[in-house]
């Protein structure tokens, strides 16, 4: 065909010069030999693996480069143990007092309608965006020595709680805003129809549906608490067996150059985090299988 | 659900009281605390030959990081989403891990594999180009902590996209290199956008890896997030650490902006 | 012409292509008919060099192109959710494929203004793709595909994410382009409304195999089997045998029961009217054997004041002539 066998004359007029049309559905995306084939897989793992498999796995390594038993001394060695103590013991309350607040913001933020929504809807990312350090110094300059307050939290278990309740804010309000935004109303509505009280209706139809995200939240904050090194550095005190954390102890034990030391409790947080995360990964397929299976 | 009014105005004071407490207390009394003395005050405190060499570095390390992740992510999001090949679940297994590493693991990682003692120690005992304790240090504990950002942001967008758009294009004449450059690369501009300002973002703000693998020299080797740090615990100056803490906050607020409008962006084409 | 010789592909174990050879000749309108999963779609993806084969080979215009990568094979694609560039406006779009061959820009500006007249969207020039209704999307993917000279166009089920009126209206348009043009046009359709409708000629595929490759009115009128037969046009099943609705006579009198030499089945079977609908001019009756058979009878409106059929009445159905339900039978059993 060339190009001339376009004469304007010849061509049929159009139908309709507009015609109102459902929009595309997306077509399910096929995998397709010989098109978009990987550009270079292998540079990727490799590049994957310098930045952090290598790294991983020279830390690992490491752990046990007196063995088993050396890793588990460095492990139950008193002050490392009470660090990882105080780290899960903290994280867990964090996480708990993210669980129950974090809803509650949600819940606000969705439901509640005041001057200034928006603001604070804004709000709720800064933990992510601002530098640990610095939300470090701005708890410190309200709660530390120089407060004007008189609220002295620096060096204490609740300073650690505040500086990770600070870092951790987001993750149970952010899982938890979107269902709510898409919980179907209708079903509160027949609950109460039914004549369920308020409490009796959260509980028995919000709670279930919120719980998965709820749950999902609360794993990945208490997942961050236990790695969080720059929120406690400045309010934590670094005491040992008191407020020292976990990530505290490791970095002192580079300090003073003991890195199997290090390498071991490291390893141990890594174990715990990926706990976590794998348990998270469960109760997610879980609750999704579930769903499915109801739809 | 229907509430009372009471007990919406008890939920609302609790939830606004707790964000008060936690966020905007805090962070107002910084403001007020380094503005108190007004801004030219501010101003010398982050133009100290310290702090400005502190700014130097933080850019450099961003301006060495996000070229890296923009062209390992957009390829590591492609292999993932386009690729079909055996240890892709492991592939992403690994792209999600920095998210579960504690930034102090990273940088004892770093140390144990680029350290003198360590694994790649020839690399600075033989060649003399020091990793731990200098720039190639810092900058790859950047790119570990950061490592996930794009792929994440990108691989959605891809999924969305589809294949149609590159298959048309192939359809048309366009050689691989020409649909990666017209079709795909445009097709995913917001997505990468908004995973280089998070890379950006962490850049500037990561401390814990980076303390570990910095000698922390003023004015040699202190990213901001570094001299904040250094400034209250090694100078006792306060207000300066005030000051270098507004500064990262006034870039973390100018992220979020972006990401706000990106995200509109984004949802719109 | 295109000329596909036993081709096979699979995906794991579910066999798309099952050595499937087909001409096309050049200048014709083709469709390719069947359900979904016949084949018919990885075929014409074959064809563009989107899909490669496992077995066979793909020869257009002379060339063996098995193993030619679609950027060099010359074809014009057209892809059902329109595969519009989001990014770039109209214009772009349709001159992607001219800028890729490095023609001069004068050019393609004014070859790139012609084919959007032609498809009906001048004007359009600098909006983008998510600024277009669906239907208008489609024409100017067609204007893309036809940008590039192509020797063959390959349509994958074009019209099927826009509403019927739409539909019906681009195909033929679609139709009387074509007879403009005369570029040899490869359409892949489930509609069997749309394929009689604009097509040249119509393959029927089915589980990965061409059934029959004919005329609309051949395919129509002699069916190879009773696949093509129901997929071709609405059935009725009379006596366990396919019959068209409109090849069904109904008559009022019990007529003497005249067994065929040979056969047992009788050839008139009870009926009992259920239901009478009205369509247009068209009526159908919907009717119930004894044996709880249902089945549907076309007629018009005149043949239906004829009759003036009642609900609940009875009556007796037999294919017309000429249509023997025993003949079609035994074709199908072949």
């Amino acid at each position: 065909m060339t190009a001339t066998l376009f004469r304007r004359a010849d061509v049929p007029a159009l139908p309709t010069p507009t015609d109102p049309s459902a929009p595309p559905t997306a077509g399910a995306p096929r995998a397709r030999p010989g098109l978009g084939r990987p550009l270079g897989v292998g540079l990727v793992g490799l590049w994957l693996s310098l930045i952090v498999l290598l790294p991983l796995a020279a830390l690992t390594v490491t752990s046990f480069d007196e063995g088993w038993s050396g890793f588990w001394d460095a492990v139950t060695a008193p002050v490392a143990l009470a660090s990882l103590r105080v780290t899960v013991g903290v994280s867990v309350v964090v996480a708990l007092v993210n669980a129950v607040l974090g809803t509650l913001i949600a819940w606000v933020l969705v439901r509640d309608d005041f001057r200034g929504k928006r603001f604070v809807d804004a709000l709720i990312d800064l933990p992510f965006a601002l530098p640990t350090i610095v939300a470090s110094i701005v708890l410190l300059s309200l709660y530390g020595p120089s407060s004007p307050l008189g609220i002295h939290l620096n060096a204490t278990r609740p300073g650690l709680l505040v500086a990770l309740a600070f870092v951790t804010l987001p993750f149970v309000v952010r899982s938890v805003q979107p269902v709510l935004i898409e919980a179907d109303r209708e079903v509160e509505e027949a609950a109460a129809s039914l004549g369920a009280s308020g409490w009796t209706t959260f509980r028995r139809i919000v709670l279930p549906t919120l719980a998965p995200a709820v749950i999902s939240g609360t794993g990945l904050s208490f997942a961050r608490a236990i790695g969080e090194y720059g929120s406690v550095v400045l309010i934590g005190g670094n005491i040992p067996r008191q407020t020292q954390v976990a990530s505290q102890y490791i970095q002192q034990q580079i300090e003073i150059d003991r890195p199997v030391n290090a390498a071991a409790v490291s390893v141990a947080l890594l174990a715990i985090a990926f706990a976590t995360l794998f348990v998270l990964r469960l109760a997610a397929s879980r609750s999704q299988r579930r769903e499915e299976a109801s739809a | 659900m229907r509430t009372s009014t009471g007990t919406r105005l008890t939920l609302r004071t609790v939830a606004l009281g707790y964000l008060f407490a936690l966020l905007a207390v805090p962070i107002g009394l910084i403001l007020w605390r380094t503005f108190g003395d007004g801004v030219g005050a501010f101003i010398d405190s982050i133009r100290t030959p310290a702090a400005i060499s502190a700014l130097n570095l933080s850019l450099l390390i961003v301006a060495i990081v996000v070229p890296l992740n923009v062209v390992f992510g957009v390829a590591t999001a492609l292999a993932l989403v386009r690729g079909s090949f055996p240890g892709r679940g492991l592939l992403q297994a690994v792209v999600d891990l920095p998210f579960a590493v504690s930034p102090i693991v990273v940088g004892v990682s770093l140390i144990l594999l680029w350290g003198t003692s360590g694994w790649f120690g020839g690399v600075e005992n033989n060649f003399g180009i020091r990793v731990i304790f200098g720039l190639p240090g810092m900058v790859l504990a950047t790119i570990f902590v950061t490592l996930p950002f794009v792929v994440r942001e990108v691989e959605p967008v891809l999924h969305e996209i589809g294949t149609d758009q590159e298959q048309a294009a192939a359809t048309l004449g366009a050689s691989s290199a020409q649909t990666l450059w017209r079709i795909t690369l445009p097709a995913i501009r917001w997505g990468l956008t908004y995973g280089v300002v998070l890379t950006i973002a962490r850049a500037l703000g990561e401390f814990g890896a980076v303390i570990m693998v910095s000698s922390g020299f003023p004015g040699v080797s202190q990213t901001l997030t570094l001299l904040v740090h250094s400034r209250y615990i090694d100078d006792h100056n306060t207000y300066g650490a005030y000051a270098a803490a507004t500064l990262l906050m006034g870039l973390a607020v100018l992220t979020l902006l972006l990401m706000t409008v990106l995200d509109r962006k984004r949802s719109t084409t | 012409m295109i000329t596909v010789t036993g081709a096979r592909k699979s995906y794991g174990d579910f066999a798309a292509l099952d050595d499937v050879s087909l001409d096309i000749p050049a200048g014709t309108l083709t469709a390719l008919l069947g359900p979904s999963g016949s084949g018919k779609s990885t075929l014409l993806r074959s064809i563009a060099g989107l899909e490669r084969l496992d077995a066979g080979t793909v020869v257009i215009g002379g060339r063996d192109l098995t193993h030619v990568a679609p950027q060099k094979r010359g074809i014009g694609f057209v892809f059902q959710h329109y595969a519009a560039f989001k990014h770039m406006t109209v214009r772009d779009n349709v001159a992607f494929g001219l800028s890729i061959r490095k023609r001069q820009k004068a050019e393609i500006a004014r070859k790139v203004d012609d084919l959007l007249e032609i498809v009906g969207l001048d004007g359009f020039q600098h909006r983008y793709p998510a600024q277009l209704s669906g239907g208008q999307r489609q024409r100017m993917a067609l204007a893309r595909a036809l940008a590039v000279d192509p020797e063959v166009l390959l349509l994958d089920e074009p019209f099927g994410a826009l509403d019927a009126k739409v539909r019906a209206d681009l195909r033929q348009w679609l139709r009387r382009l074509h007879d403009e043009v005369h570029v040899t046009t490869v359409l892949v359709t489930h509609d069997q409304e749309e394929a009689l409708d604009v097509a040249d000629r119509i393959a029927v595929l089915n589980k990965g195999r061409i059934e029959q490759v004919g005329d609309p009115v051949s395919l129509y009128e002699r069916p190879a089997n009773d696949f093509v037969m129901s997929f071709l046009g609405s059935v009725a099943t009379l006596n366990g045998v396919l019959v068209r609705p409109h090849d069904i006579e109904l008559e009022r009198e019990a007529p003497v029961e005249l067994v065929a030499p040979g056969h047992s089945v009788p050839a008139r079977v009870r009926a009992r009217v259920e239901r009478i609908v009205r369509l247009g001019f068209e009526v159908r009756v919907d009717l119930g054997t004894d044996a709880g058979e249902r089945f549907a009878v076309q007629m018009t409106r005149s043949q239906a004041a004829d009759l003036d059929l009642r609900v609940g009445e009875t009556v007796f159905a037999r294919a017309a002539r000429g249509q023997d339900p025993e003949l079609v039978g035994a074709g199908a059993a072949i």
